[in-house]
């Protein structure tokens, strides 16, 4: 029976390509589909924030110099990872990612959560010429970064592709998008409290590369890696990581996570 | 479709019927090695996906028969971690700071723990040997810009960070006097020769008593409501001592100048969310520690 089934579908082509790629789909359909269907697949926060404009189009300029190629944005479920980088990454972490930059290959450090751990005047120094401020690095310096304009009037076109796959950015957000990135990297201005009132009170609005006066690549990267980590706080709340415990009486710390 | 089964002479075994050029294929059947291979793999694979997380189903997924989660797992370990240390952190956590610096075998989990610490976190800035750089202050030195340099101060700085995102963060700012148009460029210039004289008291010569003595008067009516009347700045609030041979951003003329005109606002990110209050302890003595002995 088997014999015969087999005999006749290899010899009907179409029927026999249509087998393949069922055959070959189960793969991607086990998966893949679930990520759409299955709900805790994505963790289900509140405080999830999107990237400001300046953010995105840092992160964008992080993609163009190829970071990803050095750098993980990803802190995997094991201890000495934990211990090091911070609390685990979860999977909302990036879930306005598109695409996302988790990446497998750590030339450099992890930056999953490289936001806040270094002053803004670090990351220019580091990114102008790393061995400045880490003499053993040898990571390579991006010194034209701080003397290249940010190209603004993109900004609308990017957050509407990226809302286009899902991030929830409003038409007021998108209209703004060009003023916001420059409010966000001048501090006392109208436009940051403009920013501020679309992003929410946790937007940092810095000076970033040190000058007010131009909105640069740098200013737009700095922006981007110091809110690596901080757009949710869902990584602290729910994990049993040491840094987890902010409301918690330091001195029982300990104890209480051995009762675990 | 002929069903023809024909057996090949010299091997014994059937052909596929199948004929290219006069060559017929043999139908040797899977090597028993590499049938029994895949057979047991597939049991593996079956055993896997019963006792471990695996399949979709609609909107959830089996969980399998062993229940094992990797979050578990992993805080899992990270409580064990925390138990083998438990053995004297626990004591960093109790004891005064005096009493863990009075205990040589403590100090000694202070050094080792302290140091893998300060290369994740400080390092960065500070150097791996604490010496810092300019912008990033020694810690060895013992000349502290904030707090007197015991392990309490050191401590605090850890936790709220200066001109951080803290909400009791350590806040200081030199305004930008020739930027902001406080002060002209001859009175930030001569303000600049007397503060570089009095660290440099061989800058005082006879040319010059003049505009040093003219920058002793700005320096009087803009700098010493902060930096005091004796220029020896205040530690509890950040405001350095400008008599002395330590310069954070640089202590030649010219770096005073462009300090004086620019102003400046120094940043040490906090670390109460990022560290745990252990280990901004050890921290705390570890720093304190490589100043050897300094107050």
């Amino acid at each position: 029976m088997a014999e015969l089934f087999h005999r006749k579908i290899e010899r009907t082509a179409i029927g026999f390509v249509l087998a393949i790629i069922a055959a070959a789909s189960v793969g991607g359909l086990v998966e893949i589909a679930p990520l759409f269907t299955i709900d805790d697949t994505v963790e289900d926060v509140a405080d999830m924030r999107v990237y400001t404009p300046l953010e995105l189009a840092g992160r964008d300029i992080y993609i163009r110099e190829g970071c990803y190629a050095c750098h993980s944005q990803m802190i995997r479920t094991l201890a000495d990872e934990v211990d090091r980088y911070g609390p685990y990454s979860l999977a909302v972490e990036s879930q306005y990612d598109h695409p996302m930059q988790w990446g497998s290959k750590r030339t450099g450090p992890d930056l999953a959560r490289i936001g806040g751990k270094y002053s803004d005047v670090w990351h220019a120094m580091h990114m102008n010429n790393p061995r400045d401020v880490v003499p053993q690095s040898n990571m390579p310096g991006y010194p034209w970064l701080a003397t290249t304009p940010l190209d603004i009037s993109v900004l609308p076109a990017k957050l509407s592709a990226q809302r286009a796959v899902g991030v929830p950015y409003t038409d007021e957000m998108i209209a703004n998008a060009a003023r916001d990135a420059q409010g966000q990297a001048t501090p006392d201005s109208d436009a940051a409290f403009e920013a501020m009132e679309r992003y929410g009170e946790k937007t940092q609005v810095s000076a970033f590369d040190g000058i007010t006066t131009q909105v640069t690549e740098l200013d737009a990267l700095i922006a981007y890696l110091q809110v690596l980590g901080q757009l949710t706080q869902a990584a602290y709340v729910d994990t049993a990581a040491p840094e987890a415990m902010p409301d918690e009486d330091p001195a029982g710390a300990p104890a209480t996570q051995a009762e675990q | 479709m002929s069903e023809e089964v024909e057996v090949d002479p010299v091997t014994g075994e059937q052909t596929t019927g199948h004929e290219w050029n006069g060559i017929k294929e043999l139908d040797t059947a899977v090597p028993r090695g590499i049938l029994i291979f895949i057979i047991v793999t597939h049991l593996f694979a079956f055993g896997y996906w019963v006792l471990m997380p695996a399949f979709p189903i609609g909107w959830t997924y089996t969980k399998g028969l062993l229940g094992i989660n990797q979050h578990e797992v992993v805080e899992q370990a990270l409580v064990q971690l925390q138990d083998e240390r438990a053995s004297w952190t626990q004591k960093i956590d109790q004891l005064p700071f005096n009493e863990i610096q009075a205990d040589q075998a403590l100090m000694t989990n202070v050094r080792d723990s302290g140091r893998q610490l300060f290369g994740d976190n400080c390092a960065a800035c500070h150097g791996q040997d604490a010496r810092g750089r300019s912008n990033y202050p020694d810690l060895t030195d013992g000349d502290w810009l904030w707090g007197d340099g015991s392990p309490e101060a050191i401590a605090e700085t850890l936790r709220v960070g200066i001109n951080s995102g803290h909400a009791e963060t350590r806040m200081a700012q030199m305004p930008a006097f020739g930027r902001d148009a406080i002060l002209d460029r001859q009175q930030v210039r001569q303000a600049a020769l007397y503060i570089y004289s009095l660290s440099h008291p061989d800058a005082s010569t006879p040319e010059n008593i003049d505009q040093i003595e003219g920058g002793r008067t700005v320096f009087a009516d803009n700098c010493a409501g902060c930096h005091g009347e004796n220029a020896q700045g205040d530690r509890e609030a950040g405001i350095p001592n400008l008599t002395d041979q330590y310069w954070l951003y640089g202590g030649d003329l010219e770096t005073i100048i462009e300090t004086i005109h620019g102003g400046r606002a120094g940043h040490m990110p906090t670390w109460d969310e990022r560290l745990t209050p252990t280990e901004m302890k050890t921290l705390a003595l570890y720093v304190h520690d490589l100043g050897a002995g300094a107050p």
